[in-house]
């Protein structure tokens, strides 16, 4: 018998098979990709200097920020937590290499790849849409490009990455939710 | 709507948070030495004021961390929220 591994999982979304949306807006559920939820205490030198010497790029350190380096974004969600979007297949050995490196060190890094699932929504009524669900203040002088944020989409926690560029923003949901969270889009953009 | 300021996320709407109830309450170092009255009080009874409140708070939409507030029970007027471990601070109210 063979170890299951990331790579191996289906995508298994509960809005996995629905097609994607094209037109003035579009919204589609992206490639299953790698996930890595960690915790570590920023205080501590060789917790940040072991992770920016894995994963190659600086630690953010402020709540509802992001750094980016090729496929991978590291999010700050806390004063205390990270997660990592990375490329599927690497997902396993960024861990493996991340707990060697952090060995000593009181954290935790935790494979979470399959248990959220990110849905893309881009558009010129992008914003709006997502107002019919969010409290948050999107408006694009306080909600500015590369802004990250956890909030709520209905009754979802979400995590929502207003992208670097253009009118889209990623929304990564339990994949549980998925399906929610999709139909609650799909019928806000029906009544634009 | 009620806006309230996580420590680490800054201004949210109140839908985004729970609140947990007293804050404030330290565990009684030694349990054995309680008796059964004082015990009873430490786990089941809480001040109830008309008025300034300390509370414990949870960002749970958010960032999920805990934190206290003191929030006035009669007008919902939040007057600070602080990190957990920060003294009660003096509100005036
Ligand atoms: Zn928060």
């Amino acid at each position: 018998m063979t170890n299951t591994t990331a790579k191996d999982l289906p995508r298994t979304s509960s809005c996995y098979a629905r097609s994607a949306i094209e037109g003035t807006n579009s919204l589609r559920e992206m490639d299953l990709n790698g996930k890595l939820n960690i915790r570590g205490d920023a205080s501590e030198q060789k917790f940040v200097d072991g992770m920016s010497q894995v994963l190659e790029m600086d630690l953010p350190i402020s709540a509802n920020s992001v750094n980016e380096r090729g496929s991978q974004r590291l999010y700050c969600l806390g004063p205390d937590e990270w997660f990592l979007h990375c490329n599927l297949k690497s997902t396993d050995s960024l861990a493996q290499n991340l707990r060697e490196k952090l060995a000593g060190v009181h954290c935790a890094v935790t494979e979470v790849s399959d248990y959220y699932t990110v849905l893309r929504l881009s558009g010129p009524d992008a914003e709006g849409l997502l107002r019919r669900g969010t409290p948050l203040d999107l408006h694009h002088g306080v909600f500015k490009h590369d802004h990250t944020a956890q909030t709520r989409f209905g009754h979802a926690s979400i995590l929502l990455h207003k992208l670097a560029e253009g009118e889209a923003w990623d929304i990564q949901v339990r994949w549980t939710y998925a399906e929610y969270l999709w139909d609650y889009l799909v019928s806000a953009m029906r009544s634009l | 709507m009620l806006l309230i300021e996580c420590p680490w996320c800054g201004l949210r709407d109140q839908t985004e948070f729970h609140c947990h109830g007293e804050a404030h309450i330290t565990r009684p170092l030694d349990p054995d030495s309680l008796s059964d009255e004082e015990w009873g009080s430490y786990v089941f009874f809480r001040n109830n004021p008309k008025g300034l409140h300390y509370e414990r708070w949870e960002h749970s939409h958010g960032c999920r961390r805990w934190f206290n507030a003191a929030r006035d029970t009669v007008t919902d007027h939040v007057y600070a929220t602080y990190k957990p471990g920060v003294a009660k601070p003096e509100i005036e109210s």
